[in-house]
C-alpha cells in the first residue's frame, strides 16, 4: 500500500474543517472565554492548573460527547454554577455552522445546530471530529481493556455517528439483562424469573453481533495506517498490529482473534451458541460475560503483546500510532481532516518523536496544542500562539 | 421552602409524573388564588375517581363498572385483539377510528430493572381470554422502545404455539414528515418494513 510521499499524508481534500470560534461558559476554571482561532496550528502556553487543558477539553467534548479527562460530567461544570455552555463556530467549505452544547449533570444535556435545538444531543455529532492525543492516552497500551473499548466505540462514533445510538440501545439492553440474571440468582423459582431471558438474549446477540462487526471492519481498515504510523512514530521497522480479543466460544474468538470477519448473523448465532455455554456462570455471577462489552483488543509488537512487554518509548509509539492512525483513516475516509489536538504530549516525547510528530501534523488543516513550556513544541509548527494564565487566555502578538 | 401545608401542596404535587418542583409551585399558587368553586370540583374528582373508577375485568382498561364499555359493546369485532401497555394507549387507538375489535391492557412492559417480569403483567389473563374468546388475530401494539419491543417478543414466543394469528404494529415514518428528518433507526425499520406498492 503507497500512501505518497510521508506515509499517508497526502489525500484528496474536499475542502477544510476549522473550528473559527469558541466560546465557554462555566466550563471548569471558566467563567467565560472567547477565543478566535484560524486554521493551522494553535499553541496553548501556560504553566500546569491555569486550564490549558479545559480548552481543548471543551472542544472534544463538543465532538464526541465525553471528556477525554473524566467519565461524569459534574467536574466539567464550574464550582457554584448549575451548567456549563461550550459553543463553536466551525467553517466547513467556506460556510459557518454553530454548534452549542449545554452540559446539565444529573440531568440531560441540550444542544443546538445553528439556531434549532436537537432533540436528542446525539445528533450534533458528525459536525465537528476530532483526534485527540493526550498523556492519559498511555493508558490505551498500558491500562485496562475498557480503554480501548473507548478508543474502539469513539473513533466509530467518529466515522458513522449512527453507532453512538447502536452502543447506548445496546448499553439499556445489557442492564435490562444484567438486572434479570441478577434477580433470578435470588429467586426461589429460578425457572420462572428466567422467563424473559430469550428474549433479551435475542435482542442483545442482534445489536451486539452489529456492534462487534462494526468493531472487526475498522479495525481491519485501521490496520495499514496503524503499522505506518507507528513506524513513522518510532522511525523503526516494527510490526505494530492489533488483535479483536472476543467473549465468544473460543473456535469464533479464535477466528475473530485472527482477524476474520464474519457476517453479522454468524456473529448473531455465535452469541446464542456462547450464552448457552456460559448460562450457568451468568446466572451464578448475575452479569452477562458475553458480548462487545467484555471484549479487548490485544496491541501486539510483532508476536507480543505492547501490555507488559513494550518499553515506556514504545507505549509511547504506540498510543500516538493509534491516534494518528484514527487521524489517518478519518481523513481518507470523509475526505476532510479531523481537528487535531495534542494536549501536552511533546514533553513526554523525546526530541526525534517530537520532531517526526511536527513534521507529520505539519499539514493537518486545524491542530490545537498545549504545552507548559513553549520551547517544548518543535519550532517547525508555527502559528498562533494564547498565553493561559489563572484561567485567562491571551493572544500573543507575533 | 414554604409555611407547613403550603409546602406539603408543593410536595404533593411534585411527586406526579412530569411535575418538577418549580410548576408544583406554579400549580400550588395557583390553587391558592384560583376560584374557591373550581378548587372544590378538583377535590372531589380527586376523592371520587378512586373509589368510582376500577379495571375492566376483561380488558384491564379504566372502567365504570365491571367491563369497560368497548368490551360491552357488542357491535365490536371479537375476533381481533389488540394488546397494548397502558388504557392511555387504548384513546390512541380508538382516535383512529380504524380498529373495530376488542384490547387488552397488560399494565405495563416487562423491565427487569424496575422489577417487572411477566407475572406483573396481565399475561395470563390474556392467554385465558385466547382459550375463551373466539379471537383470531392478535395485535402487538406494545410500545416501539425497548421494553415493549421485549414485550412483544415476548409475547410472540409464547403465543406462536396457540394457533392465532400474531401480528405487529408497523413502524416507520411519520405521515406528513420529511424523510431527511428521520433518525437512523425509524428509517431503517422503515425500509424494513417496505411494502410492495398496489397499482
Amino acid at each position: 500500500m503507497s500512501l505518497g510521499p510521508i506515509a499517508g499524508w497526502t489525500a484528496p481534500r474536499l475542502g477544510g474543517v476549522f473550528v473559527r470560534h469558541l466560546t465557554l461558559q462555566d466550563f471548569r476554571s471558566y467563567e467565560s472565554a472567547d477565543l478566535e482561532f484560524a486554521s493551522g496550528v494553535t499553541t496553548f502556553v501556560g504553566l500546569n492548573g491555569q486550564g490549558k487543558t479545559n480548552i481543548v477539553e471543551a472542544l472534544g467534548y463538543l465532538a464526541s460527547l465525553s471528556s477525554h479527562r473524566v467519565a461524569q460530567d459534574a467536574p466539567l461544570v464550574r464550582a457554584g454554577a448549575g451548567q456549563a455552555i461550550v459553543r463553536a463556530a466551525v467553517v466547513r467549505d467556506d460556510r459557518e455552522q454553530q454548534l452549542e452544547l449545554e452540559i446539565n449533570p444529573g440531568r440531560a444535556n441540550r444542544a443546538r445546530l445553528g439556531r434549532s435545538p436537537l432533540t436528542r444531543p446525539r445528533d450534533l455529532l458528525g459536525n465537528l471530529r476530532t483526534v485527540l492525543f493526550a498523556p492519559e492516552d498511555l493508558a490505551l497500551v498500558k491500562g485496562d481493556p475498557s480503554e480501548r473499548r473507548r478508543f474502539l466505540d469513539g473513533l466509530l462514533v467518529a466515522r458513522q455517528p449512527r453507532w453512538a445510538g447502536a452502543r447506548a440501545d445496546y448499553d439499556k439492553i445489557l442492564k435490562q439483562r444484567n438486572a434479570l440474571l441478577k434477580t433470578a440468582r435470588t429467586a426461589t423459582d429460578r425457572q420462572s424469573a428466567l422467563s424473559t431471558l430469550p428474549v433479551w438474549d435475542s435482542h442483545l446477540a442482534k445489536v451486539g453481533a452489529n456492534l462487534v462487526y462494526a468493531r472487526l471492519r475498522l479495525l481491519r481498515d485501521l490496520q495499514p495506517y496503524l503499522q505506518l504510523a507507528y513506524d513513522e512514530v518510532s522511525a523503526g521497522q516494527s510490526d505494530a498490529r492489533t488483535s479483536y480479543k472476543s467473549s465468544m466460544y473460543d473456535e469464533l474468538a479464535e477466528q475473530l482473534a485472527a482477524g476474520e470477519v464474519p457476517e453479522v448473523g454468524e456473529l448473531e448465532a455465535g452469541f446464542a451458541k456462547t450464552f448457552e455455554q456460559q448460562h450457568r456462570a451468568e446466572v451464578e455471577r448475575g452479569q452477562t460475560l458475553v458480548g462487545p462489552h467484555r471484549d479487548d483488543v490485544v496491541l501486539q509488537l510483532g508476536a507480543l503483546p505492547a501490555k507488559g512487554y513494550a518499553s515506556h518509548g514504545e507505549s509511547w509509539s504506540f498510543a500516538l500510532g493509534l491516534r494518528i492512525a484514527a487521524f489517518q483513516l478519518l481523513r481518507h475516509d470523509l475526505g476532510t481532516d479531523p481537528v487535531l489536538v495534542l494536549d501536552d504530549v511533546f514533553a513526554e516525547l523525546d526530541a526525534g518523536r517530537r520532531r517526526r510528530l511536527a513534521l507529520m501534523v505539519a499539514d493537518c488543516e486545524q491542530v490545537l496544542i498545549t504545552a507548559a513550556v513553549g520551547d517544548d513544541v518543535p519550532d517547525s509548527l508555527t502559528g498562533a500562539t494564547f498565553t493561559v494564565t489563572l484561567g485567562k487566555v491571551t493572544p500573543d502578538d507575533q | 421552602m414554604y409555611e407547613g401545608v403550603v409546602q406539603d401542596l408543593i410536595d404533593e404535587l411534585g411527586r406526579l409524573p412530569g411535575v418538577g418542583p418549580k410548576s408544583a409551585q406554579r400549580i400550588a399558587f395557583h390553587l391558592l388564588q384560583a376560584d374557591p368553586a373550581d378548587v372544590r370540583r378538583l377535590t372531589e374528582v380527586l376523592t371520587v375517581v378512586r373509589e368510582k373508577v376500577r379495571f375492566c375485568e376483561r380488558c384491564f382498561n379504566v372502567a365504570e363498572d365491571t367491563e369497560c364499555r368497548i368490551c360491552l359493546d357488542v357491535k365490536r369485532d371479537q375476533s381481533f385483539l389488540c394488546v397494548v401497555e397502558e388504557p392511555k394507549d387504548v384513546v390512541a387507538i380508538e382516535r383512529t377510528r380504524e380498529f373495530r375489535g376488542r384490547y387488552h391492557v397488560l399494565g405495563g412492559a416487562i423491565s427487569p430493572i424496575d422489577g417487572i417480569g411477566p407475572d406483573d403483567l396481565k399475561i395470563t389473563e390474556l392467554v385465558r381470554r385466547l382459550g375463551e374468546e373466539p379471537i383470531e388475530e392478535v395485535i402487538l401494539a406494545t410500545n416501539p422502545n425497548l421494553n415493549g419491543e421485549a414485550t412483544a417478543t415476548y409475547l410472540s414466543r409464547l403465543l406462536r404455539t396457540m394457533g392465532l394469528r400474531v401480528t405487529r404494529l408497523a413502524s416507520g415514518l411519520p405521515v406528513g414528515g420529511d424523510l431527511e428528518y428521520a433518525d437512523e433507526v425509524t428509517l431503517g425499520r422503515a425500509f424494513e418494513g417496505r411494502r410492495v406498492v398496489d397499482a
